[in-house]
């Protein structure tokens, strides 16, 4: 079957297996490897990318569901100004180690604070609960979104 | 929001202005977090190579079962299949089987039976994955499904099914007893004994689980015969001697290329049967083929942890004063002895059983079985099994305290080893380089509020026990003492190679460098840490020092990164080296400046005339003139540049007092972390920000441990944790926020001081959340993992077996 899909800002028709998984789309087809596949029962998070601005975990969609859909990945977080936040505050708090959760991680923390602004600690845990990360416990991580609210509150 | 910020190797310059990047050690923010941060890492699924191919593995459904047939025929004509491999076809080629790190054999595709539910039977190679994967099911395996061994206590009875029947002789499935320590000592130290408690623990099965799977892209170019293999390995270099052992290749022909890690954590150490199907793959096809396991299969059947059935005895005074430590072991290897530590050491670094304290006598025997489960057991950041000992003693002394009534941190405070007993040479033989323990569990105690902690423990069981409502809370203490950066090369050895590790250092003729290591990162940021390194020795900023790893063709040969040994071992080579250069420098310098060698004064960076600050040449213009038309005395070689090889004198040994304060809810079993204080000394840290997110994962590894990571298995043999559905991993709900103090107490024989830290966490902090949890409850001991079932259960008065499915009740 054919598809479109928008992805960071840019449109990709392809000829696919009804089957196929939207992760396998962004990383064999598109080429786009920064979403990375960790344990196919999403559980594990390392998959996550926004269709049409909400975080879905790519290894559980297909890629025939995000058709017409428009999807961000990892890849589009940077801007033509540079960095976002959260790129930033990952790096300035240590928030990431292997770096194999990490754009998974990014993205939601992006989701969460254009949806919360200021977060507490206990709402970052629980946005980033459908998240595993084997490096870090986490602790940066908390820090690194933590940091990103101050930050974008002051500006 | 966007922040303005130029690529390049700094994350933001802005941001850089708050952060300068120190000469030498010092926080630091990573160089390789640049890629990371933008999704442009690479990882090793994320290569593609021109015509490659994809592999996918078939696997039993049995635990044990004689294979009748295979038969593959209508595999081989699906249209995308290009290859099925067979254990015959390996056979043909004398590759059915291969050796493991530990004295065996293992098979690489089963030929005669299978031993473990998951194992490899046979290797398919299609134009895409998914077609690879619908192959798997037109292969049809006729199997004659046998008894399995599944419960390692039954292992050695007369009636246990054999394992191993291949091995010639062989009539049971022990692999091997082993001991440490003076049993008579020990035993007499009992004899003599005011009190003994004895108490059986085990240490599940679990799974080191990076996020990253292990894979593999192997080509073999046809036309030279040299292969390339890009993979998941945290050993490049041993990996590449093992290609050319297993597959009689020449060794000068393959090349190792481990790129981006994913998390290895012990996961990717060992050698795995779809690795050699893809290079056999590669060489059939003559195209370069990948595998990448999935999750199922990275928890089935690569190397799982621990899966130590223990009883120990220690003997004290009346008062807590320990006299002996006495330990008997049942290890379960599964299928195959495949674990992968110093080979003179079957059970690892298990004789470090004694711990952080000052203990007469002491003896453990280790008797390891076969059975019917995967290989493996030495992984998880476990550093070659310290963690099964520190978990062991540090529970005896709990159940030490709680027989005696004592306050368990009173008792370690009387044990611990004294600073002026180091160096300290061990009831089993080690000889721990350096500590001040006391100190380290006053400042934990301190950080935590011990006392005041007590005090509101009391008030929470006297309103339960008044209310029947509300929680209970409990503190747990461990204190902990890693062996960590093994060799030294006569003691140890991985399949004949001696723990010793390479580095290459080259200046450059404008001062920037580059450094060749032979340890590989899987996420603990080699490439800063390492620069850093090197900036300390010769005032070259780490932003100009490039770090050069996991390449066989780019980098000296070394054993690679596991048992937390990348700074106790290849950072002393890195550290010797650049002292070579600055010593070469020094030379240089002399003849710029007309003066002997002997008149220069090093600071950081620059040499300059003694008594004469002025007159001096920096690192850079001395790297100038080494490449330069310079006149340099008669033997003195001219650029700049230095190779080592770090042979330790001895393991580093870090340590660290840690204290776990939990909440649990007596209706539910529900435990909740409410705090976790970690006091660590790795001796000297060279980039702290990096050392505390190192402490940080392995505080999570504990509570994941300790509360709800198992692999256990039923009756016939079925793997129960093999999928994250299963095989539960802590989130960031779970874990609280960490309180991190440290005490610095320098290594006296690594060049810069320094231990390894990367296990240090992981090792001590299981056997603080299970105090914790089983001093909030008031039961004596209950294994390991503490979920809710588990301990509603203990509470009962009735803890199960957590390896078996159906909890069987401990006694």
């Amino acid at each position: 079957m054919e598809i479109t899909v928008g992805v960071n800002g840019r449109a990709y028709s392809r000829e696919i297996e009804p089957r196929l998984l939207l992760v396998h789309l962004l990383r064999d087809e598109l080429g786009l490897t920064g979403t990375h596949w960790g344990c196919d029962t999403s559980n594990c998070g390392a998959c996550v990318v926004w269709m049409d601005e909400v975080p879905v975990k790519s290894c559980t969609v297909l890629a025939a569901m995000a058709s017409g859909r428009s999807l961000r990945t990892v890849e589009g977080l940077e801007g033509p100004l540079g960095l976002d936040q959260v790129q930033l505050s990952f790096a300035l708090c240590h928030g990431l180690q292997c770096g194999f959760c990490t754009p998974a991680m990014l993205l939601t923390s992006r989701w969460l604070l254009d949806h919360n602004p200021d977060p507490s600690e206990e709402e970052i845990r629980a946005a980033i609960s459908g998240l595993t990360c084997r490096c870090t416990g986490y602790e940066n991580i908390v820090r690194s979104i933590r940091h990103a609210a101050e930050q974008e509150g002051l500006s | 929001m966007t922040v303005t910020a130029p690529t390049g190797e700094h994350v933001a310059s802005d941001v850089a202005a708050d952060h300068p990047t120190p000469m030498g050690h010092g926080r630091m923010l990573r160089k390789e977090d640049a890629r990371f941060l933008r999704g442009r890492g690479r990882f090793v699924d994320d290569i593609q190579l021109p015509g490659m191919l994809h592999g996918a593995v078939l696997r039993s459904p049995y635990a044990h079962a004689r294979i009748v047939s295979v038969d593959a025929s209508a595999a081989e004509s699906h249209p995308l299949v290009r290859a099925v491999i067979t254990g015959e076809t390996l056979a043909a080629r004398g590759l059915a089987w291969m050796p493991t790190l530990s004295h065996d054999v293992q098979a690489v595709l089963a030929t005669d039976k299978v031993r473990y539910q998951g194992q490899e039977v046979a290797f398919v190679v299609a134009e895409n994955r998914y077609a690879a994967r619908d192959a798997l099911a037109l292969i049809d395996v006729e199997y004659e499904p046998l008894s399995p061994v599944v419960d390692a206590l039954q292992a050695l009875s007369a009636d246990a099914p054999l394992v191993r029947d291949e091995m010639e002789g062989r009539t049971d499935n022990h692999i091997f007893d082993w001991e440490a320590g003076d049993a008579a000592a020990t035993d007499a130290a009992f004899a003599a004994a005011d009190h003994v408690s004895t108490c059986d623990l085990l240490y599940p099965r679990v799974h080191p689980a990076p996020l990253e799977t292990c894979g593999i892209v192997a080509s073999m170019d046809p036309v030279s015969g040299k292969l390339t293999v890009y993979a998941t390995t945290q050993a490049p270099h041993a990996h590449r001697v093992l290609y050319a052992t297993i597959a009689r290749l020449p060794e000068h022909k393959i090349q190792i290329i481990a790129p981006d890690i994913g998390g290895g954590f012990g996961n990717k150490v060992g050698m795995y049967p779809g690795y050699i199907c893809s290079v056999v793959a590669s060489m059939i096809t003559k195209a370069p083929v990948k595998w990448t396991e999935d999750r199922s299969e990275n928890l089935m059947a690569t190397s799982f942890a621990r899966d130590y059935h223990m009883r120990g005895e220690i003997a004290a005074t009346a008062d807590g004063r320990i006299q002996g430590l006495r330990v008997r072991v049942l290890a379960d290897h599964g299928a195959f002895n495949g674990t992968a530590q110093p080979s003179k050491f079957p059970a690892g670094f298990f004789h470090t059983f004694t711990g952080s304290y000052d203990i007469a006598a002491a003896h453990c025997r280790v008797t390891g079985v076969y059975t019917n489960k995967a290989p493996g057991g030495v992984a998880y950041a476990c550093s070659f099994r310290i963690t099964e000992a520190s978990y062991l003693v540090e529970r005896m002394v709990n159940v030490l305290a709680h027989d005696l009534g004592l306050d368990p941190a009173a008792v370690r405070m009387a044990n611990l080893l004294r600073p002026e007993q180091f160096p300290f040479r061990s009831a089993t033989g080690w000889e721990y380089d350096s500590g001040d323990y006391p100190r380290t569990l006053a400042l934990a105690l301190e950080m935590a509020g011990y006392d005041e902690l007590r005090r509101e423990q009391a008030e929470h069981r006297k309103a339960y026990q008044e209310t029947g409502r509300g929680t209970v809370m409990g503190v747990g203490i461990s204190f902990f003492t890693e062996a960590v950066g093994a060799g030294p090369r006569k003691m140890m050895d991985i399949f004949g190679f001696g723990m010793a590790d390479g580095a290459e250092l080259r200046v450059h003729p404008t001062g920037s460098a580059v450094l060749a290591v032979s340890c590989m990162s899987q996420g603990q940021g080699h490439e800063t840490t390492f620069a850093q390194i090197v900036s300390e020795e010769l005032g070259i900023s780490p932003d100009d020092i490039e770090v050069v790893q996991g390449d066989t063709d780019r980098t000296p040969f070394g054993l690679g990164t596991y048992g937390s040994r990348s700074t106790p071992v290849s950072g002393g080579a890195a550290v010797l080296a650049a002292r070579k250069v600055r010593e070469r420098a020094r030379v240089v310098a002399a003849a710029m400046l007309e003066v002997g060698a002997a008149d220069l004064e090093w600071v950081k960076g620059r040499f300059h005339v003694r008594g004469d600050v002025a007159a001096g040449v920096t690192i850079a213009e001395i790297a100038m003139a080494a490449h330069s038309d310079l006149e340099l005395p008669d033997g003195v070689e001219g650029h700049l540049d230095a190779t080592c090889v770090y042979n330790p004198p001895n393991l580093t040994f870090p340590f660290g007092a840690y204290i776990c304060v939990v909440d649990v809810d007596p209706g539910t079993g529900q435990v909740k972390v409410r705090r976790f204080v970690a006091v660590d000394d790795c001796g000297v840290r060279i980039n702290p920000m990096i050392v505390e997110g190192q402490v940080h994962g392995g505080l999570a590894d504990g509570i994941g441990m300790a509360l709800m990571e198992l692999i256990a298995f039923d009756a016939d043999g079925n793997h129960l944790g093999a999928s994250f559905m299963d095989y539960l991993l802590p989130t960031a709900v779970e874990c609280p926020s960490w309180e991190l103090g440290m005490t610095v107490t320098p290594s006296p024989h690594h060049p810069i001081g320094a231990k390894g830290v990367g296990e240090s966490a992981t090792v001590g902090s299981p056997a603080a959340v299970v105090n914790a949890v089983l001093d909030a409850i008031g039961v004596r001991h209950a294994d390991m993992p503490l979920t809710p079932a588990q301990v509603w259960r203990a509470m009962q008065g009735r803890p199960m077996r957590t390896d078996l499915a159906i909890g069987e009740d401990v006694s």
